[in-house]
């Protein structure tokens, strides 16, 4: 038997999973898991969808209502899952090329809706399915299969994006800090609009090796040292915070809600010859 | 409702279960464990002294693969 959790929330029959040794997207798919336990959901009231990727199979494992689509695509479809239906919980799971790059658009849009959907992005800094391209998401210099002398595009910082764009909770972890992204999520998944938690994640085939950043343990010690958390960056001075990146809550604005706002044009109409 | 057929690769340490079938040997739990009550042998997580075993729950949280958690009042009712 596996461990309680994940008996109940995963299913085993399909473990192992897919993923290389020591990628991190294991990781943070426990720690979404974990999120739901502790928010005692109703599994057949959490609908998790997710596009194409390394990333993406991550719904495959989890026991709930889940659906795999196209690439780039899944906020589109979770977008109608959720009016279809507004009482699920609905939960995405997208990598950093799938949200960003090939799902640009729908991203960028679900965020402006404030559509009550909490999107997880495993941000690995590359396209690992496909072998190693740089995404939109690589750093700049550094390498990828088709950046073999390194990517001169300027990275976007996914968060950043996300709280322009219109969404109200916005917040980044890691892998290593696991209980740092269940807090988020299920902040997320309490925040009635659209959530988004950049959960970066370590790929130590392709980005770890092509940037000679070392295995799995040396991407988690590099998340561990690099990560200054937003409350204890503010007391910092900018020399300090020289190459290290930020974590924690950057955004909880609520806001009203697509799906309440539809509702109430619905509503108004009814009864009148409009 | 669900249908599971579990490997039975499982060993019980009593704090620590271990599924070596589903262990890819990444390191990370031995790595990550404060009190070093578990290594690397062959490319699986064995226990190196099970005394030493806090029950802290580090190796599970950060186990990619799930192969490895803590035994106990939550899970023992299962073993």
């Amino acid at each position: 038997m596996p461990s309680q959790l994940v008996e109940q929330y995963f299913r085993a029959d399909n473990l192992p999973q897919i993923w290389c040794p020591g990628c991190g997207h294991g990781i943070i798919t426990r720690a979404i898991a974990a999120a739901i336990e502790q928010l005692d959901l109703d599994p057949n009231k959490v609908c998790v969808v997710s596009g194409i990727g390394c990333s993406s199979r991550a719904p495959g494992y989890l026991d709930f209502n889940t659906l795999h689509t196209t690439h780039g695509r899944a906020l589109a479809f979770a977008t109608g899952i959720k009016l279809a239906n507004p009482d699920l919980k609905v939960i995405v799971i997208m990598g950093d090329g799938d949200s960003t790059a090939i799902g640009g658009n729908h991203f960028i849009h679900a965020c402006r809706r404030n559509i009550d959907i909490t999107t997880i992005i495993f941000n690995n800094n590359i396209y690992g399915m496909t072998g190693g391209q740089y995404s939109p998401t690589t750093p700049k210099f550094d390498k990828g299969t088709t950046a073999p002398y390194g990517n001169i595009d300027k990275a976007f910082d996914v968060c950043d994006l996300a709280g322009a764009a219109g969404a109200t909770y916005v917040g980044r972890a890691t892998s290593y800090h696991a209980n740092m992204v269940t807090t988020l999520v299920k902040n997320g998944i309490m925040n009635e609009g659209f959530s988004l938690i950049e959960a970066i994640s370590g790929c130590p085939t392709y980005y770890g090796r092509k940037n000679k950043k070392g295995g799995p343990v040396d991407m988690m010690k590099w998340q561990k040292d690099f990560a200054v958390n937003v409350t204890a960056a503010a007391r910092m001075t900018p020399e300090q915070l020289e190459g290290k990146f930020l974590i924690g809550e950057f955004k909880n604005k609520p806001e009203p809600e697509y799906t309440k706002e539809y509702q109430r044009i619905i509503d108004s109409l009814k009864g009148s010859d409009v | 409702m669900k249908m599971k057929s579990i490997s039975s690769n499982e060993v019980n340490h009593g704090k620590l279960i271990i599924n070596t079938e589903w262990c890819k040997g990444c390191g990370i739990c031995t790595a990550f464990c404060p009190t070093k009550a578990i290594e690397l042998i062959g490319e699986k997580v064995t226990v190196a002294d099970i005394d030493k075993c806090t029950q802290c729950g580090l190796c599970e949280l950060r186990c990619p693969d799930y192969a490895i958690y803590v035994g106990g009042k939550k899970n023992e009712q299962k073993g």
